[in-house]
């Protein structure tokens, strides 16, 4: 479990982070999403006792990132931005290294890493030296190096950055399958499609700030206003609609009709009753589809704007 | 124990193999330690037996010892480039954040990256002297003395932890691999001096000296390892992205330190007294207990070594002045005889004991201090054996000036002592930079308030009232000052 309470780190006179609080049950995945410089990093860095907040606190695990640092990242498996990977080594050397260095017994190590080579499709190139291998393969070893110990708690900063398609698939199907543990993890990513496709609580940060936070619908319903629905004609109708309490008509046109629905499931079947009894052929009613990424870049409008009058006043 | 000590080696390990699987390091290693011993060799032989033909014995006695030094010397300057790029090499390829993120402690991970820097050079340097004391072995050369080749392994390794602790705090200290670089000439440079100093010696042939010089060494080298270790943080490591120099900062947080925001003189000297005095108390204490104990020492050195190397000393006070002229460079030694002069001569000095305390921990600054009280010692029991009272030599011609010198000498070198102190000493939440221009301010704080006043009092009262007391006391003083 993660738990962080005004977190904040300043470095001389900018602020890097200000003022996060987080919550992060076993078994979730929080996507931190954010600009560039939003303060992701520094958050992770905070979160794996490698920078000390300068306001706040932090619980990792149940050990504060404060005082017990080495439990902390006893406790923590990192994927940092860049793989960090020794080039001279093999993959096994590599893996063996940081399996020492959690003082895993020799014969846990051994299992683990055949274990961890298998699981990422590495076990042919296992003897070669990691400077051959594809971005993807290093990508995959780098979360084969962050999961040598079992970690509780998973911090994975742009885990699929910079990689193709195929490979990022595949990293990214790896972390979903990992979410079947109690495992608590943190993902920092600009890929919007994977924080939807991973997370189950998502929290936009902007210049060190929580915007918002919650579940993928919860935000895009706080950040674009209640589901919209489309309700498609067979024919042209051109009649008013009647429309319940709580539904905001959106778009009209003889071919469709787009509304806002404050309560679906209360006022959805009251909208089809009442357009089937004035006489509307209809072919579907579907939600409209909106992604994250509109509520996101909705958000980061707003944030933006609001920090430009700020600036301004 | 073992548990605490493997992750060292776990590192160390890691990086010795990486080290030996880099061409670039492992090839100019490799011809230095086998191929520079043979070239050596050669070049000695030749020298020897040139030499021998004119009847050079000092140099064909030292040319073997010296050739050892700079064998050993060598191959540290190849191995000075890992050290340098230890930290920051992984940081620039993105290597560190993996290995901060591991639960070692931070003097585990500076110790195993400073001991894969130090045992490649050493372990080259060892076999490279091996290989040459085999080939001097089989020639006409005469082998050094088992206690002088010792000397000279302890110097060697004394380099190399020297260099490469100092290579690794550099590292720590850059945020890129090309300042690390630029900053290796910080550290090659004094080390090529030391080692001129120490070929001096090696041609002086004293053996006890050259112990000292060891002591001094190792001294140094573990001090480098303390100021590593006191200010490793995983933290610094990241949160620095560019090698910015702020002179605004600097010279803000200077002034900070400075004024201590006293608004009046007098404000400003309640604090000098309330915060920057208590600071020296310590380094004061020691340089005190030392002083006397050097004091002593030299006076009880010269009064049992000096008779015998006396055969002439000067004949009258005219004659006195001249040679003191002539050993100072001075045309005429009355001529300098006067306050500004001797105030400007002990700023200077002051100033050197400064200069040079700051790169070394304050130990040749106190080193400076230390030979200015012995002098006194020298002075004193010299005159003793002259046939003067020591005692009343020291009331009437050093006591009425050196009430206001000396203690602006002690002062001023214990707050240099207390830059050395400071930079040793684990202050996690600062940086080197911030602890060097605090204690580098209260260095100047003392200088403006206290030793700058005093050392012109002293040499006011030096020139214009000592004469006048010593010349009641002491005949011989009236005739060197007329």
């Amino acid at each position: 479990m993660i738990e962080t309470s005004e977190l904040g780190k300043q470095f001389n006179d900018f602020v890097a982070v200000d003022g996060v609080s987080l919550t992060v049950q076993p078994g979730q995945i929080l996507a931190l999403l954010g600009q560039n410089g939003a303060g992701k990093t520094t958050t992770v860095r905070m979160l794996t006792a490698l920078l000390q907040p300068t306001r706040g606190w932090a619980r990792v695990n149940g050990y504060d990132v404060l005082t017990q640092g080495a439990q902390v990242r006893a406790s923590v498996g990192v994927l940092t931005e860049q793989h960090g990977i020794y080039t001279r080594m093999s993959a096994m050397e590599y893996l063996d290294f940081f399996g020492a260095l959690y003082k895993l017994s020799p014969a846990n190590i051994i299992a683990t890493r055949n274990r961890q080579l298998e699981y990422f499709g590495l076990t042919e190139a296992a003897s070669r030296r990691v400077g051959e291998y594809s971005k993807g393969m290093k990508q995959k070893l780098a979360l084969a190096r962050a999961l040598m110990h079992n970690p509780p708690v998973l911090l994975l900063d742009e885990p699929t950055s910079a990689m193709d398609p195929e490979s990022a698939r595949l990293v990214r199907d790896q972390i979903a399958s990992l979410k079947s543990s109690q495992r608590t993890t943190i993902i920092c990513t600009h890929n919007l499609a994977e924080a939807e496709a991973l997370a189950d609580v998502v929290a936009v940060i902007y210049r060190g700030r929580i915007l918002v936070s919650g579940s993928v619908e919860e935000l895009k319903r706080q950040t674009l206003g209640p589901s919209e629905y489309e309700i498609h004609f067979a024919q042209a109708w051109n009649e008013a609609p009647e429309l319940p309490v709580g539904v905001t008509l959106l778009e009209r046109t003889p071919e469709y009709l787009r509304v806002q629905v404050q309560n679906p499931r209360e006022s959805n079947p009251l909208i089809l009753r009442n357009l089937s009894a004035r006489g509307a052929a209809m072919i579907s009613m579907q939600e409209t589809p909106r992604s994250l990424e509109q509520a996101y870049l909705k958000l980061m409008t707003d944030a933006q704007a609001a920090h430009l009058l700020k600036a301004q006043a | 124990m073992w548990e605490k000590l493997q992750p060292i080696w776990l590192i160390s390990r890691r990086e010795l193999r990486d080290q030996l699987r880099d061409w670039r390091i492992l090839g100019p290693l490799l011809v230095l330690t086998l191929g520079f011993p043979f070239v050596m060799n050669a070049i000695a032989y030749q020298v020897v037996t040139f030499v021998n033909k004119y009847g050079g014995d000092l140099i064909v006695d030292r040319l073997v010892p010296f050739s050892i030094l700079i064998i050993g010397f060598f191959p540290l300057t190849i191995s000075l480039l890992g050290a340098l790029e230890s930290f920051v090499g992984e940081k620039e390829r993105g290597t560190i954040e993996p290995l901060l993120g591991s639960p070692l402690e931070d003097w585990q991970l500076y110790t195993g990256k400073l001991l894969a820097g130090i045992l490649p050079p050493v372990l080259s340097s060892l076999t490279s002297i091996a290989i040459f004391l085999v080939l001097v072995s089989k020639q006409n050369l005469n082998m050094p003395a088992f206690s002088l080749i010792l000397q000279l392994l302890f110097l060697t390794l004394g380099h190399a932890v020297l260099m490469v602790s100092a290579a690794v705090v550099f590292s720590i200290q850059s945020t890129s691999v090309k300042a690390a670089n630029l900053l290796a000439s910080f550290i090659v440079v004094p080390v090529t001096f030391l080692m001129q100093a120490e070929s001096w010696l090696l041609f002086w042939d004293d053996v006890n000296i050259m112990w000292y010089v060891v002591l001094a060494v190792m001294m140094l080298s573990a001090l480098f390892v303390r100021l590593g270790l006191a200010h490793f943080q995983r933290e610094y490591l990241l949160g620095r992205e560019l090698d910015g120099l702020n002179l605004r900062w600097v010279l803000r947080a200077f002034r900070a330190h400075f004024t201590q925001g006293a608004q009046s003189a007098r404000a400003w000297y309640a604090g000098l007294y309330r915060v920057t005095l208590k600071k020296l108390a310590m380094p004061a204490l020691i340089l005190i207990a030392i002083s006397i104990l050097t004091y002593v020492f030299s006076f009880q050195w010269t009064s049992s070594h000096l008779p015998a190397t006396i055969t002439q000393g000067p004949q009258s006070g005219v004659d006195f002045r001249e040679s003191l002229g002539s050993v100072l460079g001075w045309e005429d030694a009355a001529l300098q005889f006067n306050a500004p002069t001797i105030f400007l001569h002990n700023l200077r000095a002051t100033l050197v004991i400064a200069m040079l305390g700051v790169f070394t921990f304050g130990i040749l600054g106190a080193l400076i201090f230390f030979v200015n009280i012995s002098l006194i010692g020298v002075v004193l029991s010299a005159a003793g054996l002259f046939g003067y009272e020591p005692t009343l030599l020291f009331f009437v011609g050093i006591f009425p000036h050196g009430i206001f010198e000396l203690p602006a000498l002690l002062l001023s070198t214990a707050a240099v002592l207390r830059i050395g102190l400071a930079l040793v000493t684990p202050q996690t939440e600062r940086t080197i930079g911030e602890i060097l221009i605090e204690a580098l301010a209260d260095w100047a704080r003392v200088l403006v308030g206290l030793v700058i006043p005093l050392l012109a009092v002293a040499a006011v009262i030096e020139v214009y009232v000592t004469p006048i007391i010593l010349c009641r006391f002491v005949s011989i003083a009236c005739a060197i000052l007329q």
